[in-house]
């Protein structure tokens, strides 16, 4: 079963406001991150992850058909968080999903503190239908 | 396109494998080995021709390269460690066992250990697939949509835990050897699911899983002709497949069962599954298996969903009812008594399963309510249980499968 975890990241403290962290602090979540990606390549349940850049540089794109589509920066639906990352793994279950989830949470930021950020579970639509 | 020849290695890369393993011992080593070897002949044999004897050919070709990386590897620990290790074992002049038996034996041990408890049931498919049958990493990796390395890892980790639990190259004792069996036939049938539910998609250029499923448990029967639950999974996949040309629309949508072209089923396959089951079920012990493929034999013979034999199905879930505490096989169970004495019978046993935590919020359970309430004409409670269906299911075909149905109902 296939899922997509979804970084969220504080749309007021600015992702986490990580240029006010020490070098070290940054450092250490870094490593987490990559340590997590390891863990999962080497488990075989990786199928892709990705970070986003910040959403200062996001445009929305929309077309009614005909003409140039319009391209504006905003506004965006007032959600209170945005999207910073996410993974695609591929897990015998969703228990092993929120696992992964769970774990990612908890990378550190200042003060080696987990963050606890929240990631969003969402099982990718697949032609097999799931059984008991 | 695969050749005859390519078809030909995939029938021994197991017979190969166990003769490797049985040998040197290292399972992980040797199935590495035996994948370079196949490589090897898939490359060689269209230039030079098929070897006299192709099985003994593949089996010398992988002692040679087990026996080369046994060489190197221990140079390199050599050279890292300074320690001289023991001779690595000589370059066995390999004389295949030509008894059958031992073949037979090797396949089974083989199919016994890639399907073990000890893997998780991801693992056991990728191995079983690249293992017993001889595809590629790569094969595999694009049929189940993840990337090569991904699956590689999914591999390596799964050796590894067959490493870890000790797991000899020997037939499972007589007292295990049911729970055993049932582990296979586990995951042969996920690896038949798999492909035959994306097959409704658009991935054309993906090994066919459910063929290679067949495939498999075909051997499977082969090698265990009395077994009346490997008789009965290899019919239930015939049966089902059986229907496949009927039951997608040109956009990969599906078409149910009763709206189904039933000319376009694979008759000769209908007529072998019918009798792999009436022999299964003459033979002795009905296992859960064989009475799904005779409820989908029931299905085949019908020449349409009114024809059906709906008592008999209903007696067959029943049975299997009693046999396994399964809530899908009661929502099943429902849909045939409905079919049989109307839907009104059918929603009340459906009230049961409200109450089973198990399947309780499951789209299939509102799907079946949505298609229960629409036959007894209660057109705007089943569009409720529609659109909780659709809300819920993780399926993309059987989203729009569903979508597609509330847009009629409301169009009527």
């Amino acid at each position: 079963m296939k899922f997509m975890l979804m970084m969220h990241a504080p749309r007021g403290t600015g992702d986490y406001q990580i240029n006010q962290w020490k070098p070290e602090e940054f450092r250490a979540h870094i490593q987490f991150m990559k340590d997590l990606n390891k863990g999962l390549r080497d488990a075989g349940e990786l199928v892709g992850a990705e970070g986003l850049s910040p959403p200062g540089q996001a445009r929305i794109v929309r077309s009614h058909g005909g003409g140039a589509p319009e391209v504006t920066d905003g506004p965006f639906a007032e959600s209170k968080e945005f999207l910073v990352g996410y993974w695609i793994v591929d897990v015998e279950n969703a228990e092993r999903a929120y696992a992964i989830a769970g774990k990612a949470s908890t990378a550190p930021g200042p003060g080696g503190k987990p963050l606890g950020i929240a990631i969003e579970v969402r099982q990718v639509m697949s032609a097999p239908p799931d059984s008991l | 396109m695969r050749t005859t020849g390519e078809h030909l290695l995939r029938e021994l890369a197991p017979q190969v494998l166990g003769a490797v393993v049985r040998r040197h011992g290292d399972f992980g080593a040797a199935e590495d080995a035996v994948q370079e070897a196949l490589a090897a002949a898939a490359f060689q044999w269209p230039r030079t021709g098929v070897p006299e004897n192709p099985r003994a050919w593949l089996i010398q070709v992988a002692a040679r390269k087990l026996t080369d990386q046994i060489r190197s590897d221990s140079a390199r620990r050599r050279r890292e460690t300074k320690i001289t290790l023991e001779t690595p074992p000589e370059e066995s002049v390999v004389a295949p066992p030509d008894e059958a038996a031992v073949q037979d034996d090797d396949a089974l041990v083989l199919l016994f250990m890639c399907c073990h408890p000890a893997l998780t049931r991801p693992s056991a498919i990728a191995l079983t697939l690249r293992a017993v049958g001889g595809l590629t990493t790569a094969e595999i990796a694009s049929a189940f949509l993840v990337p090569e390395a991904t699956m590689a890892q999914r591999i390596s980790r799964a050796k590894q835990s067959i490493k870890s639990s000790g797991v000899g190259f020997v037939l499972p004792k007589p007292g295990e050897r049911d729970a055993s069996l049932g582990a296979v036939l586990h995951v042969l049938y996920l690896i038949f699911n798999e492909g035959y539910a994306a097959s409704s998609g658009s991935a054309l250029q993906r090994v066919d899983l459910s063929s290679e499923a067949i495939r498999l448990a075909r051997s499977a029967h082969e090698l265990l002709p009395e077994s009346g639950e490997v008789s009965g999974l290899l019919a239930l996949m015939i049966l089902t497949d059986a229907r496949r040309p009927a039951r997608s629309g040109p956009n990969g949508e599906i078409v149910p069962l009763d709206e189904q072209d039933r000319s376009l089923w694979d008759k000769e396959a209908i007529a072998e599954g019918v009798r792999l089951v009436t022999d299964a079920m003459t033979r002795g012990a009905v296992g859960s298996y064989l009475l799904q493929a005779a409820i989908a034999a029931v299905h085949d013979e019908a020449a349409s969903a009114e024809d059906t034999d709906w008592a008999q199905i209903v007696a067959l879930y029943g049975v299997l009812m009693r046999m396994s505490d399964n809530p899908m096989v009661a929502l099943n169970h429902a849909v045939a008594v409905a079919m049989a004495r109307g839907p009104r019978e059918g929603l009340a046993l459906l009230e049961k399963l409200d109450r089973d935590p198990r399947i309780k919020g499951h789209y299939r359970l509102d799907a079946v309510r949505a298609h229960l309430l629409e036959r007894s004409g209660a057109i705007t409670a089943a569009l409720t249980c529609y659109e909780a269906a659709a809300e819920k299911t993780a399926s993309l075909p059987e989203r729009n499968y569903l979508l597609l149905k509330i847009a009629r109902l409301r169009s009527d």
